[in-house]
């Protein structure tokens, strides 16, 4: 026991380093791939215990394989499955899945008895026609586990891989069938098998492979619909994630049916809904942890099979058997491919050329999957099974380190086409819709019912139907485009930002609390621009005006310390995470974005926050839908998101920010505040009373696609006029303002004035005071009691202006709100220009509302 | 249709057509059967009205300037000859067949289906694609999903991003570099019509 215990900890201390030792070594892993390495850590691991116990203690167990380790990596693969690749390959993958490995299986198995029979294998072997046809049916099945380790870092083209990859998952229920209706012919004994036995043999690959499929479905089904009414516990999201998907696994297993199928399709059927429905982080949670589990399950399964292969006595070996397996599975598997190429590429819109054949048949590797099945083997049953076992293991090394090893010389030196990590444009994604449509047309009116027909057809269910089941109201009226377009936006505003990261900070303007990351050098993203620069872009009064307590700044100072020591850690870390090459956070991506884009267009909204009202007008349709619920659904992923560092301060200030403000005690006012973009502008919070008018208003008008965008926008500039109140003391600039500014309006302007004023980007820093009637501070009152329904809106609307205009319709537009407009062109100089500190000497300053701070 | 079309040879130009476009006599034959079930006046002709017919076109979101693209500048009317032609410019690229550079580029090459696509949206034919065009299909495509700012903001940036030489209109030049990573050849194919 104690040896197995110190053996154990050395087993797991192994697996737990290994792929840490192994990225080290950069280099060495570009020629040899992890899964040799690991297989060949196995080995010696193997020995050594080997040597100490004097009999193998480890086993790579069935069980343990087939109900964890098994699973972990076919969640993973199934949830990030590309899924519109699989199904533009669907044909090719069934086909090479089902009819390319009953041809393996039968061949070999035939082959290898017919090998028997001529006397290539040794007598000792005692098998029959039907063990072998079951050792065929388990070696022949390519593997997933093997074939992902592998070709994921040779990186071909994404064609090449979804297939081969495609056909390891789906030849499962393929696989799973062969072997379990050999099972019980060799139970039965051959002599009483019937031929209606064969009938039922083909009827259950129908039953294993389509009830797999169904149950994965209708888990996927199950899991989208859970995922709408998450909402308030975004805590267990990731949970439900990784249980439904496993559940699906599991039933499938419990009934017999095909466990990998039901689990990737499982997966792929929920990912599009349950990546809409669920909050940004736990969408890093699912992504992140899944990899993470499917990478240490598959150091585990290379690793345990390398410690398993020392294991003396469960070998027994026969040359013959094995080499004949080794030639009859190479050469099997190369004639099917060309075989079902030929014939599939008479239908295939873009060939498979005979390079992409070669790697097919090469990348046939066997893996983990068949070890596990011919160590479940039963003994009694199987006579040869020792054999069997030591003829799988030297398969499954041969496949994977061999052919492993090799492939990617093979890949280069054939020249095959790789993988870009390109991402698309915003005309690619346009035009590529555009093209899926055209396509649609001309078979439509070409009369054909061809794919594109289909696949329409399934759109269209798919958003009348399923999306409306499976989809959160608000996600669901999202457009995908412009979802991409903004995921485009961030990326330039990333390089935007590093471009230009220099010429930035040299306009970076002094902020007492920032004194101590002066010293930085670069600014390397967006957010950390915008925490030193950003104060620079807009001024709000309300911070000003509101003279807190000498606990709020406290509070406040303290939180900038805290805030800023907790930043950085974070940015380091994201720097150079790589494992499985995933791309940026959706979160980090967001917050560089909304700078962009709030910098690039959207800054005509931002001047002015009563300015948006206008929406309402011109858009009645949205205004109806935007109901109570949207509203929540729509502020809350963000707010529940950021429950972590930040609410905390927020919370504990805003009471006190606002003591004599009418707002006071109103109950939308704290939870309405800007929600989202906290995390990224730490000392937000701090800032305690973004002036709640602004958000509450915001979250209620702002059309459903803006809601997210738009509360990042104004709580990054609640963030930038953060120097709080208590800034007036701290910081000479904003008293500088406030002397800019002519008289002071503080604490006289009610809230709701000041809230007005708060985005306004141009020159309000004067007329702000002024031009806000009393009127606005009561239909603030009003609104924070209704909590947003409709009519409160409608006293409101009068004092809408154009778009454009930045001022209530009394006042007429001042011309500095040229800065947003402007900006529409070049993004590169608009952001210069925004953080551009006021020349001294400016002449009017009070136009440039950006460059007062 | 009707016996009197079953063979090939009852087709105008049939010959021709097949040489000129690579399609084979069996397409031909049912593309002549497809166009006589559209051309429900026995005209010979197709009116952007005759496309209506077919149901599902209704229901594509950019289905009217697509048929647009099916008839030439200033003709109201498009014939089978032209309406094969227009076709044949989803039929697979065939990688082997050698070319003949006296000839003219096929129908189907990548060039020939990027035009067609640049027509769809070059709705005036002035070889530009505007804002105001661009914001049309954008809008079609859409639907009520986005608001006219975000509209706005997509096509904005898309001009942006293409527009090379700041006329703040994309010219078919732009449009192809625009899109000279995409694999062309396998995103505007039909496999039915090789």
């Amino acid at each position: 026991i104690n040896t197995a215990e110190s053996a154990n900890v050395v087993g797991l201390w192994t697996c737990l380093s290994g792929p840490a030792v192994f990225h080290f070594s950069q280099r060495f892993t570009t020629v040899v791939p992890e899964s040799c390495m690991l297989i060949l850590l196995g080995l010696v691991l193997g020995g050594v215990v080997l040597i100490a116990n004097k009999k193998q203690l480890y086993q790579l167990e069935p069980a343990l394989f087939f109900l964890f380790l098994l699973p972990t990596i076919v969640g993973d693969a199934g949830y990030f499955m590309p899924a519109r690749l699989f199904f533009d390959n669907l044909g090719a993958i069934l086909t090479y899945a089902v009819v390319g490995t009953l041809w393996n299986a039968f061949c070999t198995g035939f082959c290898l008895y017919a090998a028997k029979l001529l006397g290539v294998i040794d007598e000792r072997v005692q098998a029959d026609l039907m063990d072998f046809l079951l050792f065929g049916a388990l070696i022949s099945a390519v593997d997933p586990v093997a074939v992902l380790a592998v070709f994921e870092e040779v990186h071909v083209n994404d064609t090449l891989f979804i297939i081969v990859f495609g056909e390891s998952l789906v030849n499962d229920a393929v696989t799973v069938v062969l072997y379990k209706v050999y099972i019980s012919f060799v139970e039965v004994g051959v002599e009483n098998v019937q031929t209606a036995d064969y009938f039922k043999g083909v009827a259950s690959f129908l039953i294993v492979s389509i009830g797999g499929t169904l149950v994965g479905l209708v888990f996927a089904v199950i899991l989208g619909f859970i995922t709408r009414f998450t909402k308030k516990v975004r805590i267990i999201e990731p949970l439900f994630v990784f249980l439904m998907v496993y559940l699906a696994y599991l039933t499938a297993e419990l009934f017999s049916l095909s466990a990998i199928l039901s689990m990737t399709f499982c997966g792929i059927g929920a990912n599009k809904y349950v990546e809409a429905n669920i909050s940004q982080k736990s969408r890093t949670t699912v992504k992140y942890t899944m990899k993470t589990l499917a990478s240490i399950a598959e150091t585990i399964i290379f690793i345990f099979l390398g410690i398993s292969a020392v294991d003396k006595s469960k070998w027994a070996w026969d040359t013959g058997l094995v080499s004949c397996t080794l030639v009859f599975i190479f050469v099997f598997r190369a004639a099917g491919v060309i075989g079902q190429t030929w014939v599939l590429n008479r239908f295939r819109l873009v060939p498979l050329d005979k390079i992409d054949q070669v790697v097919m048949s090469y990348g046939g590797l066997r893996g983990a999957v068949a070890f596990a099945l011919v160590v479940l083997l039963d003994g009694e049953q199987v006579k040869a099974k020792d054999y069997f076992v030591a003829t799988t293991i030297v398969v499954v090394f041969f496949t994977v380190m061999f052919q492993g090893l090799t492939i990617k010389p093979l890949v280069d030196w054939l020249k095959v086409p790789r993988s870009t990590s390109r991402k698309p444009t915003i005309n690619e994604e346009i035009h590529e819709r555009a093209f899926d449509h055209i396509l649609t047309a001309v078979e439509d009116i070409a009369g054909l019912q061809g794919y594109h027909h289909w696949r329409d057809k399934w759109e269209q269910f798919d958003k009348n139907y399923l999306s409306k089941l499976l989809l959160r109201k608000s996600v669901y009226r999202k457009s995908e485009l412009w979802e991409a377009y903004q995921k485009i936006n961030i990326r330039d505003a990333i390089s935007v930002i590093d471009q230009g990261g220099n010429v930035l900070t040299s306009a970076r303007l002094s902020l007492p609390s920032m004194a101590s990351r002066a010293s930085f050098p670069e600014v390397t993203n967006v957010t950390n621009y915008l925490r030193e620069n950003g104060s620079g872009v807009c001024l709000d009064l309300q911070v000003i005006d509101n003279v807190p307590g000498a606990k709020v700044e406290e509070d406040t100072e303290t939180h900038h310390v805290l805030a800023e020591n907790l930043y950085k850690p974070r940015r380091r870390y994201q720097s150079h995470y790589s494992r499985h090459f995933m791309p940026l956070g959706e979160k980090e991506r967001q917050d560089r974005e909304v700078f962009q884009r709030n910098m690039k267009s959207r800054m005509e909204t931002f001047k002015s926050t009563r300015h948006k009202r206008h929406k309402k007008e011109r858009n009645p349709v949205v205004v109806p839908v935007e109901s109570e619920e949207e509203k929540g659904e729509h502020s809350d992923p963000e707010k529940e998101e950021d429950v972590g560092i930040t609410f905390v301060a927020r919370k504990a200030e805003t009471p006190k920010q606002r003591p004599k403000s009418a707002l006071d005690g109103s109950p939308l006012a704290s939870p309405s505040s800007p929600p989202s973009g906290d995390s990224h502008l730490p000392w937000k919070g701090s800032v305690g009373s973004p002036p709640p008018c602004v958000s509450v208003e915001a979250n209620k008008i702002i059309p459903v696609d803006l809601q997210q965008a738009w509360n990042q926008s104004i709580s990054s500039l609640e963030s930038i006029s953060s120097p709080p109140v208590p800034a007036e003391p701290v910081h000479p600039r904003v008293s500088a303002l406030s002397r800019l500014g002519g008289p002071r309006p503080a604490s006289y302007t009610p809230p709701g004035s000041t809230a007005g004023s708060t985005s306004s980007i141009g020159a309000q820093v004067l007329q702000g005071p002024f031009c806000f009637p009393e009127r606005n501070k009561k239909e603030e009152e009003e609104e924070e009691e209704e909590g947003g329904a409709v009519q409160e809106m409608q006293p409101l609307m009068s004092s809408l202006r154009p778009p454009g205009s930045l001022m209530p319709p009394p006042a007429p537009p001042p011309p500095g709100s040229a800065p947003g407009q402007a900006g529409g062109g070049n993004p590169c100089v608009y952001l210069r220009s925004l953080v551009m500190a006021p020349s001294p000497g400016s002449g009017e300053p009070h136009s440039r509302g950006p460059t007062q701070l | 249709m009707g016996s009197s079309n079953s063979s090939v040879n009852n087709i105008p130009n049939a010959q021709e057509l097949m040489q000129e476009t690579g399609f084979s006599a069996a397409h031909i034959l049912r593309l002549h059967e497809r166009f006589e079930f559209l051309d429900k006046h026995k005209c010979g002709q197709l009116r952007p009205q005759d496309f209506g017919a077919v149901q599902e076109l209704a229901l594509n979101p950019i289905g009217d300037s697509i048929i647009s693209a099916f008839f030439s500048p200033g003709q109201e009317t498009v014939d089978f000859a032209s309406f094969v032609r227009i076709l044949a410019h989803f039929r697979p690229t065939d990688r082997n067949q050698s070319r003949d550079g006296a000839q003219q580029e096929p129908a189907n090459s990548s060039i020939r289906k990027l035009k067609f696509a640049f027509q769809m949206y070059d709705q005036d034919r002035d070889g530009k694609i505007s804002r105001a065009e661009l914001l049309q299909v954008l809008r079609a495509m859409l639907g009520i999903q986005v608001t006219e700012e975000q509209l706005q903001s997509i096509a904005e940036r898309a001009i942006q991003e293409a527009d090379l030489d700041r006329d703040d209109a994309i010219s078919f030049d732009e449009f192809r570099k625009s899109l000279e990573k995409v694999d062309i050849d396998h995103k505007m194919s039909i496999r039915f019509l090789r």
